[in-house]
């Protein structure tokens, strides 16, 4: 529908409310579970049954199209750096896969920008974004077009 | 209402949206603006927000300069050849020369790419698209930005754009509400970069049931990206000019991968290729068109529409050849589960494997967006070295609106930007805003109180509707004078689908059926004054539903105004069922007045800066 919760594996930590992009997981208020208000709002995007510890959180396909008996599972390990999936076919069948979602420890190669040395006013008024052109790997500079080449065909 | 507590924020610069786009406007915007107060205002968690919260499997604007691979003139002619000449070329030119840097950001930063293990470079899944292991996208350009702002605030639905009163024309900054704790939120900026992504949900999609989430673009892409702008009166191009994607059936799985590296392909229900079958027939609309390469995606669109139309359905792509090499099999299926889980659902709940059984593809609900194979969205100042006069205006992606910039999906005439597309120009909004910021010097933007809580009455009257409404009934729906967001989404979308051109048409329509189509959207417009929300949730919904409407408002308009078919397999003019360069090869502007909710439409001149040249016409 399309996600539902297991009661039994529920806590109520809330962390599939804090992360789903619909805003369609809640906590009930009788149950003090997470529950989907709005499953024809549900984007089947997984992004609440990643970001649950308890595993409690799961998919069946929309009802309109989705035939009961398959599942798709899965398991994000941001410390491993991987996620694996686990589809099992109405008919039983199964296939597995594994995917890297990382290549360096987490955030530690983005730049903090405001400790870097300042820009000056020449740079500001080119045309060149952060780190250009040295980010572009190309010794040419930032491409640009002439001035005459402009007005080629003009249409209203 | 006195109850609800105001939260006042003054900025210089104010992101509204956290995507693609906004990532990289509050990424750069430190760069340049090192001690100004950035903030950035997302609608759900900036962690996984926006088209992109399940990952993505390639990247699909990528140039290759390095390697002579692509040059961003090339770039030019490819978006202009597949949206039927109609592009505003100096912003795809200008997004292509930067888009390299950014994707090479992103491999520094940790986001898995494949590579061509022969020639190490990036490994290709087409021309322009690179293939990734993306499922952790959307959390690590968010933690670029998160680095960045100052601030970022998550659970924030922006409803209204505030305008500054010392002058005219001029934005003052943005107002919305918490949907957590209820909170009224004022930000008062000098600079606004809307970057709050397409428009899903404004025409009747296929399924209407529990499915009508599974929808192609996200269903929270709500279109706020047009409604704020055309609310203040800036100016939007080539909004008639929404998409019509081909996917898989049902889940929407993208098809870009199987076709340009699985190398499958389509035939009809009885194991023919169609898409030929229709080439003559399609010439006779759009004349030469049809014999550019590659052939237009809305022109291929075409021709499987009217095929399935002459009885030759179900379409289905060839997967049972490629899908023998486990390597292949295993990119079909880690494609879906990187960005379009649902689509592997519906294949183990159908027993679909694709390695015996050709699934089916079919054509989608239309969309209104601005990155991806279409151009919808604000009128916007190109950068000054690249744009002609009636391009330029002062700063580069600024709208018609002094301060206001736009990114990703809100900037119209820049198609085939895609993800790293719209973070770059994310990046090339926020240099302009920073420079827009400091020409100002201590100019200060006036925004009295009560434009304030004038806005604050406007917001949260849906509860105060439904709390009285609802005292009126026993239980229940329905109520004579409130409606609900689900019910007024439901008739929006039956009013595009019917009279704009959706799929209970075949994407047909012609100018009376618009007529009539504005005339009911006018009276829906009505109506969402009167519209009930029962919680903090739902009045979310309420604006959701409220920007669509305005933005569907913009886009029959549009459609209206143009009287050919530009682009047949995205909608058809049934009374100008031909393509007529006569006359409209020129790219359409509306502006909404906001005073009297008036739309006066003109056309604009096309400019091709960028020369015919090599195999792409
Ligand atoms: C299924 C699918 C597959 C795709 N495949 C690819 C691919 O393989 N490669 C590729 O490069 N691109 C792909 N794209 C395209 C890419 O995702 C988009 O081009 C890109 O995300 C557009 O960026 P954006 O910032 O404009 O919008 P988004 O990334 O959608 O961001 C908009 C943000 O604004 C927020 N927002 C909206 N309204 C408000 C409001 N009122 N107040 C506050 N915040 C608001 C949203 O929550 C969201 O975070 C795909 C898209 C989809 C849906
Ligand atoms: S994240 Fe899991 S355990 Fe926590 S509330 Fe949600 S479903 Fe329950
Ligand atoms: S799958 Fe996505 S849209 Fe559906 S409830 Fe979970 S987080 Fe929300």
């Amino acid at each position: 529908m399309p996600t539902f919760v297991y009661m039994t594996r529920c806590d109520g930590c809330g962390h599939c409310v804090d992360i789903c992009p619909s805003d369609i997981m809640h906590i009930d208020k009788t149950t003090r579970r997470a529950v989907n208000i709005e499953p024809n709002m549900c984007w089947e995007c997984y992004s609440c049954v990643k970001a649950c510890p308890q595993d409690a959180i799961d998919v069946r396909g929309y009802a309109d199209f989705a035939p009961l008996g398959h599942s798709v599972r899965v398991l994000r390990e941001e410390e491993k750096g991987t996620i694996s999936w686990k589809v099992k076919f109405r008919n039983g069948h199964e296939k597995n896969f594994v995917s890297p979602i990382t290549t360096k420890p987490w955030g530690k190669h983005i730049p903090k920008l405001s400790e870097l040395e300042i820009p000056d006013k020449e740079a500001l008024d080119s045309e060149l974004l952060c780190f250009e052109p040295d980010l572009l790997n190309v010794d040419t500079g930032l491409p640009t077009l002439k001035k005459e080449q402009l007005k080629q065909g003009v249409y209203y | 209402m006195g109850k609800i507590k105001t939260v006042l924020e003054d900025c210089d610069i104010l992101v509204v949206g956290g995507g693609m786009a906004g990532t990289g406007a509050a990424f750069e915007a430190r760069y340049w603006g090192r001690d100004m107060k950035i903030i950035c205002v997302e609608k759900a968690n900036i962690d996984r927000s926006g088209a992109v919260a399940q990952g993505l499997y390639a990247i699909n604007c990528y140039m290759g300069m390095q390697w002579d691979e692509n040059q961003p003139e090339d770039h030019v002619r490819y978006a202009r050849n597949d949206l039927m000449g109609l592009v505003r070329e100096d912003l795809g030119y200008d997004m292509a020369r930067h888009v390299d840097s950014t994707v090479h950001m992103f491999d520094e930063w940790g986001l898995p790419m494949m590579r061509n293990k022969e020639t190490g470079r990036y490994l290709r899944e087409g021309k322009w698209q690179i293939m990734i292991h993306g499922e952790s996208y959307k959390p690590i350009v968010a933690e670029a930005a998160k680095k960045s702002a100052d601030k970022i605030y998550n659970r924030i639905m922006v409803t209204h754009l505030l305008m500054d009163e010392g002058k005219e024309n001029r934005v003052g900054g943005a107002v919305g509400f918490n949907m957590r704790t209820g909170n009224y939120h004022v930000f008062r900026a000098k600079a606004v970069i809307v970057s709050a992504g397409g428009a899903s949900h404004i025409f009747k999609p296929r399924s209407v049931g529990e499915g009508m989430g599974r929808t192609w673009y996200a269903p929270w892409s709500n279109g706020s990206a047009y409604a704020l702008p055309i609310a203040v009166g800036a100016k939007m191009t080539q909004m008639e000019n929404r998409i019509v994607l081909t996917r898989f059936k049902d889940g929407y799985g993208p098809v870009g991968a199987y076709f340009l590296h699985l190398k499958t392909y389509t035939q009809n229900g009885n194991g023919e290729n169609y898409e030929k079958k229709w080439y003559e027939h399609t010439k006779k609309l759009v004349g030469e068109y049809i014999d550019h390469t590659p052939v237009p995606t809305c022109l291929r669109n075409h021709a499987l529409i009217e095929e399935v139309k002459a009885g030759g359905g179900p379409i289905h792509m060839v997967t049972t050849e490629a899908f023998q090499d486990p390597h292949l099999e295993e990119v079909g299926w880690e494609n879906f589960l990187g960005m379009t889980i649902g689509q592997a659902v519906v294949w183990a709940s159908q027993n679909i494997d694709p390695k015996y059984m050709n699934p089916e593809l079919t054509t989608s609900e239309p969309y209104v967006m601005g990155s991806h194979a279409t151009c919808s969205g604000a009128w916007v100042s190109g950068p000054e070295d690249l744009s002609p006069p009636e391009y330029f205006w002062g700063y580069n992606r600024m709208l018609t609106v002094d301060g206001l910039f736009g990114a990703g999906d809100t900037v119209g005439g820049s198609a085939h930007k895609f993800s790293s597309g719209s973070f770059t120009e994310g990046r090339l909004a926020a240099k302009a805003a920073v420079k827009y910021i400091q020409d100002l010097g201590d100019e200060n933007i006036k925004v009295s109180n009560k434009q304030c809580e004038d806005f604050k009455e406007i917001i949260y009257k849906p509860l105060e509707n439904y709390t009285v409404g609802r005292n009126e009934i026993t239980a229940g729906t329905v109520s004579p004078s409130y409606l609900l967001p689900i019910q007024g989404l439901q008739r929006l979308q039956k009013i595009m689908d019917e009279y704009v051109g959706g799929v209970g048409t075949n994407y047909m329509t012609n100018e009376n059926l618009l007529k009539k189509g504005i005339e009911l959207l006018g009276m829906l417009q009505e109506d969402l004054e009167h519209i009930g929300a029962e919680d903090y949730h739902q009045l979310m919904r309420a604006w959701e539903l409220k920007h669509r409407a305005i933005t569907s408002e913009c886009v029959a308009q549009h459609t209206l105004f143009r009287e050919e078919t530009r682009w047949p397999g995205y909608y058809y003019r049934g009374d100008h069922m031909k393509l007529d360069d006569d006359n409209w090869h020129c790219l359409t502007l509306s502006r909404r007045d906001p005073k009297t909710g008036e739309f006066t439409m003109e056309k604009a001149p096309l400019y091709h800066i960028v020369d015919d040249n090599k195999d792409s016409k």
